[in-house]
C-alpha cells in the first residue's frame, strides 16, 4: 500500500501544480483582446518620447565639449541630480540626451505596469467577472500569471521597439538596448509589485495606490541618493529598483549584470504574490474588511457630502504627497544658491525659463511639473462621474430627489477645490520649506502664489473632461489625452520648432511664470473663463442625454 | 380612481435598435401592478424613461400627474427605487446607503427601517463591498420600503432572494398595498405577481401584448377539467371548444376555452359527472402562450437590446 501511495501522491501534488496554471493560455488571449489598443498606445507613447527626446538632443548637443557642459550641469546640482540622476558618461551622446527620461521614463513605466497587472487580477475580481472566468477550467494560478506574462511581453515589446528607435535615431546599438531593457526591467520588476498589492487587499483602487506609493518611495530613495552623492551615487540609490534600472548605464559601459538585480527582484515578489494567492479565499484580501457604521452620520446627506466621503481617501493621498513634494522642492530650491558659482549650470538654468535669479528659475520651472500633476487629479476626480455613472452608482442616486446637475456638481466640486488645495498645499510646504532654509518668510506668499496661478490652466483640464462627459460620454479618456498632448507641446515642442499657434493651445503656455516673472491676470482670466465656458456646455449636455446604464 | 402612471405609444430606440416601440402602460393609484416580460422585452428601459433617466423618442408618459423627464427631481421625491441589478459604493456600509437614498428622498421613517433589517435578516454594518447580490438587494428594498413615498418602483426586485426572503417581500408589499401605495412590480416570479398584483401589464418586443385583471386575462385562456364520469363521454371531441382531449374509459381529461366553460360542463352533467376537478389557468400558461409562438424571433430581435 504504501509504496505505492507514495508516489501516487507525489503524482497528485505534481498535477495539481500544473492544474493550478490551467487556462493562463485562454486569460493570456482575453487580455491582449481587451488591451490591444491601450497597451499598443502606450508603448508607442514611450517609444516616441524615446526617439524625440534622442533626435532633438542629437541637434542640440552636437559636440562633445557641448555634451560635457551640460552633463557638469547636471551633476553638479543636487536639484537635477534628485530629478533626473546622474550623467554616468559626460561625453556620451546617448547618456546626455536620454538623462530626463533614464530614471523617470522607468518609473512611468513602472507605474503603466502596475496598473496593467491590478486591472487583470484584482480590478476583475472586485467587480465580480473573475468569478464567472474561476469557475471554468481555470486554475488557481492562471489570472495572476496571464497578467503577469501580459506585463512582461508588453515591457519587453517596449525594450525591443524603443532601442530600434533610438538606433534609428543614430545611437549605438548596444546602448540602446540596455536603455530597452532598463525600461523593461523596470517595467517587470513593478508589474510584481503590483501582483502583490493585487494580494493584499479586496479593493483595486487601494492595490494601486499601494504599488504606487512603493513607486514613489523607490523613486525618492534613489533622489535622495543620487543627490547626496557628490562623485558617484551612493547606497541609497542602490535600495531601489529604479536605481538599478540608472545603474545599468546606458551609453555609459552598458552594465547589463545590473539588470538581474531587477529579475531577481520581481521574481522574488511575483513568489511572494503567488504564495497568498495559494493562501487566500476568492475575494478576500490580507488586510481584512472592518465593519462599517450601522447608521450614516447626520452629515451624510447630500451629494456633496457622499462626493466628499468618496473622493477622501484618494484626495488625503495626493494632500500628503503634495506636502512631501512641496519640502523636497523648497529645500531643493534653497541649495540652488549653493552651487551659483557653476556658470554652465547658471546658464542652463536661467535658459530654461526664469527671467531672474536662480532659485526664482527652478522654482518657476516645477510650479509648471506641478501644474501638469494637480491636473492629472482633477481629471481623475471628474472621471469619478463616469465611473459612478457606468458602475450603476449614479442611478440610484439619481432616481431620488437629487438633480442631475446637483449629483455632476458633488464630484466636479471637489475636483476644483481638491486641485485648488492641492495646489495650496504644495505651495506652502515648498514655501516654508524655502523660506527656513534662506530666513525668509516672506518666501512662502511669493511660492504660494506661484502654485496657485497654475490653477486656471488646471481648471481647463477639469472642464474639457466635463465637456466630453456631458457631450460625448464615449470618449470620456480625451480629458487625459488633452493632457498627455499639452505635455508633450511643453516639453518638445520648443526643441521640435513647433509653430507657435499649435503651442499655445496648451493652458499650461499662457500660465505666468512665478516667482521672478510678471503676475499678469489676463491670461489667468481668460484660462478661467474658458474653463467656465467647458463646464456648462458639459453640464449641459449632461442633463439632455440618457443615463448610460449598465 | 386615479391613474399613477400612464404611458401610450412609447418608442425609444438605441442606435438602430428599438427597444420600445409603441408600449403602452396604465397603473392606477393604489394598486400593485404587475410589469411581465422576458428579458431583454424592455422592462428596465420602460422604468427607466419613467425615472427620467432615459429619455422617451416619442409617446406620451405621466407619472404621478407629472412629466417624468421635466420635473424628475420632484416626482423622485414622491417615489421609491429598486434597481434589478444594485450596485453599492465598496466602502459605504449597508445601514450609510440606507440613511442615505433615505434622506436623499426626503425622509426615512426609522422604526420602520429597523423593523425591515430585522425581517429581512440584513447586517448594516457591513461595506457595500462584501455584499452578495441577494443582500444588496435587500439594501436597496430596505431603503425603499421604509421611505414615506406614493410610488414604490420595484424592478425584479427578488431575484437574488431566497425562498424565505422572497416571503418576507411578499408580506412587505402586501402591507404597502394596504397603506394604500402604489407599486409597480416588475417579474420573472410568476408565482409572485400572482399573490401580490390585482392588475399585470405583459410586454413582448417592447410593445404591450396584454393587460387587465388576472381575471380577466385568465378569461381569454383555457382551464383544465378532469372529470369521471357516469358513462363514455360523448360530444366533447366536436366541441369548438375543447382541446387536448384524452379519453380513458369514463374518465376525460382536456382544456377548455374559459368562455365555452359552461356549454361543456352541460355536456359533461348530460352523462352525468362523479368527480371533476378544474384548474384554473396559471399565469405561466397564459405567458407561455404569448412567447411560445416567437421564441426564435424573440432572440433574434432583442440581441442588443438594454435589459
Amino acid at each position: 500500500m504504501t509504496t505505492t501511495a507514495v508516489p501516487a501522491q507525489a503524482r497528485a501534488a505534481v498535477t495539481a501544480q500544473r492544474d493550478g496554471f490551467a487556462g493562463t493560455g485562454a486569460l493570456v488571449r482575453l487580455a491582449l483582446r481587451r488591451d490591444r489598443i491601450v497597451a499598443t498606445l502606450w508603448v508607442l507613447l514611450f517609444v516616441v518620447m524615446a526617439a524625440g527626446s534622442a533626435s532633438a538632443s542629437a541637434e542640440l548637443f552636437p559636440t562633445v565639449e557641448s555634451r560635457v557642459r551640460a552633463a557638469t550641469a547636471i551633476n553638479d546640482a543636487p536639484a537635477t541630480l534628485a530629478l533626473y540622476g546622474r550623467v554616468f558618461d559626460p561625453t556620451s551622446l546617448g547618456a546626455v540626451s536620454l538623462i530626463k527620461l533614464g530614471a523617470f521614463g522607468a518609473a512611468l513605466v513602472a507605474l503603466v505596469s502596475i496598473f496593467m497587472v491590478v486591472r487583470h487580477t484584482r480590478a476583475e475580481e472586485e467587480s465580480g467577472r473573475l468569478e464567472l472566468i474561476g469557475s471554468a477550467v481555470v486554475g488557481r494560478y492562471a489570472t495572476l500569471s496571464a497578467a503577469l506574462l501580459l506585463s512582461v511581453a508588453t515591457s519587453l515589446a517596449l525594450a525591443l521597439l524603443t532601442a530600434l528607435a533610438l538606433i534609428g535615431s543614430g545611437l549605438p546599438a548596444a546602448g540602446a538596448l540596455a536603455f530597452g531593457l532598463a525600461w523593461a526591467g523596470a517595467g517587470i520588476a513593478f508589474a510584481a509589485v503590483g501582483a502583490l498589492a493585487a494580494q493584499v487587499t479586496e479593493s483595486a483602487r487601494t492595490a494601486n495606490g499601494i504599488g504606487a506609493a512603493v513607486l514613489a518611495a523607490a523613486y525618492l530613495l534613489r533622489a535622495a541618493g543620487d543627490a547626496s552623492g557628490v562623485d558617484t551615487s551612493t547606497w541609497l540609490s542602490w535600495l531601489s529598483p529604479i536605481g538599478w534600472a540608472q545603474q545599468v548605464r546606458p551609453f555609459a559601459g552598458d552594465r547589463w549584470w545590473v539588470l538581474t538585480y531587477l529579475l531577481v527582484f520581481a521574481v522574488l515578489v511575483a513568489v511572494a504574490a503567488y504564495a497568498l494567492v495559494a493562501r487566500r479565499d476568492h475575494g478576500a484580501g490580507l488586510l481584512a474588511q472592518r465593519p462599517g457604521p450601522e447608521r450614516a452620520a447626520r452629515r451624510l446627506s447630500s451629494p456633496l457630502a457622499l462626493a466628499l466621503r468618496l473622493h477622501r481617501g484618494s484626495l488625503t493621498g495626493w494632500l500628503v504627497g503634495m506636502a512631501l513634494g512641496g519640502l523636497i522642492v523648497g529645500s531643493i530650491a534653497s541649495q540652488i544658491g549653493e552651487i551659483a558659482d557653476n556658470d554652465q549650470f547658471r546658464d542652463m538654468i536661467t535658459k530654461l525659463g526664469g527671467q531672474r535669479g536662480l532659485t526664482d528659475a527652478f522654482l518657476s520651472a516645477e510650479m509648471a511639473i506641478i501644474g501638469v500633476i494637480v491636473a492629472a487629479y482633477g481629471i481623475s476626480a471628474t472621471l469619478r462621474l463616469r465611473a459612478e455613472e457606468t458602475g450603476g452608482r449614479a442611478e440610484p442616486l439619481l432616481a431620488t430627489g437629487v438633480g442631475r446637475l446637483r449629483w455632476a456638481a458633488s464630484h466636479l466640486t471637489v475636483a476644483l477645490v481638491g486641485s485648488a488645495l492641492l495646489a495650496a498645499v504644495l505651495g506652502l510646504f515648498a514655501g516654508f520649506a524655502h523660506g527656513a532654509a534662506v530666513d525668509d518668510f516672506g518666501q512662502i506668499g511669493r511660492v504660494l502664489v506661484a502654485a496657485l496661478v497654475q490653477l486656471p490652466a488646471v481648471w481647463v483640464l477639469v472642464g474639457i473632461t466635463v465637456a466630453v462627459f456631458g457631450l460625448a460620454p464615449g470618449l470620456v479618456l480625451a480629458g487625459w489625452a488633452a493632457l498627455v498632448v499639452f505635455l508633450l507641446l511643453g516639453q518638445f515642442g520648443e526643441i521640435l520648432n513647433l509653430p507657435a499657434g499649435l503651442m499655445d493651445l496648451s493652458p499650461f503656455s499662457h500660465t505666468p511664470r512665478l516667482p521672478g516673472g510678471d503676475l499678469t491676470l489676463t491670461p489667468l482670466v481668460v484660462l478661467t473663463a474658458i474653463a467656465a465656458v467647458l463646464m456648462v456646455a458639459g453640464l449641459a449636455g449632461f442633463r439632455r442625454r440618457d443615463l448610460s446604464t449598465s | 380612481m386615479t391613474t399613477a402612471i400612464s404611458v401610450s405609444g412609447l418608442v425609444k430606440t438605441f442606435g438602430q435598435t428599438r427597444a420600445l416601440d409603441g408600449l403602452d402602460l396604465t397603473v392606477r393609484t393604489g394598486e400593485v401592478h404587475g410589469f411581465l416580460g422576458p428579458n431583454g422585452s424592455g422592462k428596465s428601459t420602460t422604468i427607466r424613461v419613467l425615472l427620467g433617466l432615459l429619455r422617451a423618442d416619442a409617446g406620451e408618459v405621466r407619472l404621478l400627474g407629472g412629466d417624468p423627464w421635466a420635473d424628475a427631481t420632484s416626482l423622485h421625491r414622491r417615489l421609491a427605487y429598486v434597481p434589478g441589478d444594485v450596485s453599492l459604493w465598496p466602502n459605504l456600509s449597508g445601514g450609510e446607503v440606507i440613511d442615505l437614498l433615505g434622506r436623499l428622498r426626503g425622509g426615512l421613517n426609522q422604526t420602520r427601517r429597523d423593523e425591515l433589517l430585522e425581517r429581512f435578516d440584513l447586517d448594516p454594518t457591513k461595506k457595500g463591498r462584501t455584499y452578495s447580490k441577494g443582500n444588496r438587494q435587500k439594501v436597496a428594498l430596505v431603503a425603499a420600503l421604509s421611505s414615506d413615498v406614493e410610488l414604490l418602483v420595484l424592478d425584479e426586485p427578488t431575484s437574488g432572494l431566497d425562498p424565505l426572503m422572497e416571503s418576507v417581500f411578499q408580506e412587505c408589499v402586501t402591507e404597502e398595498r394596504e397603506r394604500g401605495r402604489t407599486v409597480l412590480l416588475s417579474s420573472h416570479i410568476l408565482a409572485e405577481v400572482e399573490t401580490l398584483c390585482e392588475r399585470v401589464s405583459i410586454i413582448r418586443l417592447g410593445r404591450t401584448v396584454e393587460t387587465g385583471t388576472l381575471a380577466e386575462l385568465r378569461h381569454l385562456t383555457r382551464t383544465s377539467i378532469a372529470a369521471e364520469l357516469a358513462g363514455p363521454p360523448t360530444g366533447l371531441a366536436e366541441h369548438p371548444g375543447v382541446h387536448d382531449l384524452k379519453i380513458d374509459g369514463n374518465q376525460a381529461r382536456f382544456d377548455v376555452d374559459t368562455q365555452q366553460l359552461d356549454a361543456v360542463l352541460r355536456e359533461l352533467t348530460r352523462v352525468g359527472v362523479r368527480s371533476l376537478t378544474s384548474q384554473p389557468p396559471t399565469l405561466e400558461e397564459l405567458f407561455l402562450r404569448h412567447y411560445e409562438g416567437d421564441l426564435a424571433g424573440n432572440g433574434r430581435h432583442a440581441a442588443g437590446v438594454r435589459s
